[in-house]
């Protein structure tokens, strides 16, 4: 066959087909047209929102009004520091309670790790707002903890931790859990335990090796999970809502009721996107300080 | 009935609890609202900026005359807000008058909360789509100010709902929210007073001062309806709420700052106001007199409801036809219905608000054989309780409201 001949065959052959350097960028169509769509669209229009003028009979016009963001700062910014506090001390709870499961499910949970895993997630098949609601009651002042505390005289007749920090944190970390275990787990599960034997054969003892081999052969798990488990409690408006008192609002109560009740779209607006920025910020720090690169090392 | 109040402070409850029908309904609830939260911010994403839309009708009277009569009608409503048969498959009154007229009624209970619907209809509205709904009931807070200021209500024909004007309490005529009826008659009120629990407060309460009662410090419950809230303080202060002057709301404000800052409130609440008063948490609290007589019917009998002696919070859930409405003559012809001595006796009877039909009194009383429904102060309130009773102030513009949010939003949002 003449050389030709050959090209022409591979032509006829390509034809009406698409170019393989062209097919990677194709294929990935509908995920940049989903990330588009919901995302960078909606983000646009939050920021355009958030600058703009008017009110919700009128309209709204665009502008480059950033006095918002400022109102918004001075306003709230109680709101900001008090999420970004219950979110991190309950992200670090969950930290010191997940750990130890997540150790002794993957290190001695044999046969029933599954089961056990299970258990973890069970909590989840209930809905979040009941969850919480169910600790409303268990929690409440008459209730079957605090009230037979108060009729043996443990406990002051007024005392009570119902709509205080205390039950909104702890809110926090009950429903998150499970969120923490799960990363945690799987960096767990995939350490080789020879890695631990060989340290105990080189005289570690047993937190030496847990500290210098264990510990950190699991930090993307600890990494992944306090992302996961951070942002979400940050954002997090149910258990301030249900759990919390007069003076424990979160950044996302006051979005919820700027958006809904107030109808105050560009307050709503640039709350929401200061709250962003926020977490983008402090997320890029802790990336920075216990970050990608030291994970990558372990893995 | 045994009894009735000697004096406006006497604990109703102390009564038969019949009397104390008037909300049954639970207002609002927060987690549900949430749940529309995401929706509707990616509405306003997709929309991008809400704009002003223009109405498209300008004579209504040309507009109604060219309405054909038509055999179906659509009623959004809010649940348990009409009556069910023992079953609860089917609401005798609807039959009824699809029997008498041949309509057939597509009853909807969608309305849980009124940010939450109006959120849900406004994009639609915006957009000049038809809802879906000939008839919404609406309470008249802000949200439906704004549907008649977006002009997204259609003014009723009067002509065909004689009833109304024949049989309506003169206290639903002529509201202030909705001067003439223009677009609005009224399906049920309802009240809000205090509420308290005697066994923990260890005395009768009488006042909205006893709010402000630093022996039940951490045990008071307030709304989170800035509108409630600011409301039970301007009458503490013995202002009328409808007729307040930024200058009151700044004295509002500082009362309740005020029992904030002693500790005397235990949660701005939403509808769980009504767990804690059960659960014991709070002692005294904002209430829905509805919501304690069904705490009383479901074995809290100690919970008590009291209509304060400075007076009390009446608000009106409002049948209107949104614009774009499929079958407007049928929602005309079922406020006509609605209006009768016999339907609204029938609705009232289940329902146990507070009805908007006089007459429906002596129709419960003698045909239906309820008289614990027919001489409850709080479904046929007596003209004193009506004296005693305000209205919401009523916003102009998205500025007043704006002004009222901002007053008072500080004390719930901390």
């Amino acid at each position: 066959m003449a050389k030709a001949e050959i090209a022409k065959t591979a032509e006829r052959a390509n034809r009406g087909r698409i170019g393989p350097r062209l097919a990677p960028y194709l294929l990935s169509l509908p995920s940049w047209a989903y990330f588009l769509g919901l995302f960078l669209i909606p983000l646009g229009s939050m920021v355009i929102m958030a600058t703009a003028i008017g009110d919700p009979l009128d309209g709204y016009t665009i502008s480059d009004n950033f006095a918002e963001f400022f109102t918004a700062v001075s306003q709230y910014h109680d709101e900001f520091v008090r999420s970004f506090v219950y979110g991190g001390v309950s992200t670090v709870v969950t930290l010191l309670l997940a750990y130890p499961a997540a150790y002794w499910i993957a290190f001695h949970g044999g046969q029933n790790k599954s089961t056990y895993l299970f258990l973890i997630v069970l909590p989840f098949f209930v809905t979040f707002v009941i969850r919480v609601l169910a600790w409303q009651f268990i929690l409440a002042d008459q209730g079957f903890i605090f009230g037979p505390l108060k009729d043996l005289g443990l406990l002051p007749e007024n005392a009570y931790v119902l709509s205080t920090k205390w039950a909104v944190i702890g809110g926090l970390i009950y429903n998150n859990l499970g969120y923490y275990v799960l990363p945690l787990y799987v960096s767990l599960e995939k350490i080789d335990r020879r890695m631990v034997l060989a340290a105990n054969d080189l005289y570690a003892t047993p937190s030496t090796a847990f500290l210098r081999v264990v510990l950190p052969l699991s930090a993307p798990g600890v990494f992944a999970g306090f992302l996961l488990v951070f942002v979400t409690n940050v954002g997090d408006f149910i258990n301030a809502e249900i759990l919390g008192g007069p003076s424990t609002s979160m950044i996302g109560n006051i979005i919820q009721d700027s958006f809904f009740v107030d109808q105050d779209y560009p307050m709503a607006a640039a709350l929401s996107s200061l709250l962003m920025l926020l977490l983008m910020v402090s997320i890029l720090l802790y990336a920075k300080a216990f970050g990608t690169e030291t994970i990558q090392d372990y893995a | 009935m045994t009894k009735t109040p000697k004096s406006p402070g006497a604990p109703l409850s102390s009564m038969d609890p019949a009397m104390l029908r008037g909300l049954t309904q639970p207002r609002l609830s927060r987690s549900n609202f949430l749940r529309g939260g995401a929706a509707g911010l990616g509405l306003l994403a997709m929309g991008g900026l809400p704009s002003r839309a223009e109405a498209k009708v300008t004579d209504w009277h040309a507009w109604w005359a060219e309405q054909k009569p038509t055999k179906n009608l659509v009623f959004a409503n809010w649940p348990y807000y009409i009556d069910v048969t023992t079953n609860g498959s089917d609401h005798p009154s609807l039959d009824a008058f699809t029997k008498a007229t041949g309509i057939s009624v597509k009853y909807l209970e969608v309305i849980q909360e009124i940010p939450e619907f109006y959120a849900k209809i406004a994009p639609v509205l915006k957009a000049g789509q038809p809802t879906g709904y000939d008839l919404a009931v609406i309470t008249n807070r802000w949200e439906l100010e704004e549907l008649i200021l977006q002009k997204w209500l259609t003014p009723l024909w009067k002509a065909k709902i004689p009833n109304f004007t024949k049989h309506a309490s003169s206290n639903v005529i002529n509201p202030a929210y909705d001067p003439g009826n223009k677009y609005t008659a009224v399906w049920q009120s309802g009240f809000t007073g205090i509420a308290y629990n005697p066994k923990l407060t260890k005395r009768e309460i009488t006042s909205f001062e006893d709010l402000w009662d630093p022996a039940f410090a951490g045990h008071v419950g307030m709304m989170n309806d800035n509108l409630e809230l600011g409301s039970a303080a301007l009458l503490k202060l013995g202002i009328d709420p409808a007729t307040s002057t930024p200058a009151d709301w700044a004295k509002a404000v500082a009362t309740l700052q005020d029992q904030k800052s002693k500790g005397l409130v235990r949660q701005y609440y939403d509808q769980s106001y009504i767990n804690a008063l059960e659960n014991g948490d709070t002692w005294i609290s904002q209430a829905w007199s509805g919501d304690i007589y069904q705490a009383n019917e479901k074995g809290y009998k100690d919970l008590k409801f009291v209509v304060p002696k400075e007076g009390i919070m009446i608000w009106h859930d409002n049948m209107c036809i949104p614009v774009g409405a499929q079958n407007p003559l049928s929602a005309l012809e079922w406020i006509n219905y609605y209006y009768t001595p016999t339907t609204a006796g029938v609705i009232e009877d289940y329902v146990d608000y507070v009805c908007p039909v006089p007459d429906a009194k002596a129709y419960i009383a003698d045909t239906l054989k309820d008289p614990a429904v027919a001489n409850s102060q709080l479904v046929f309130p007596s003209d004193a309780t009506y004296a005693k009773s305000h209205l919401f102030p009523a916003f102009k513009n998205y500025a007043e409201y704006k002004a009222w949010n901002n007053t008072f939003n500080p004390i719930i949002q901390a």
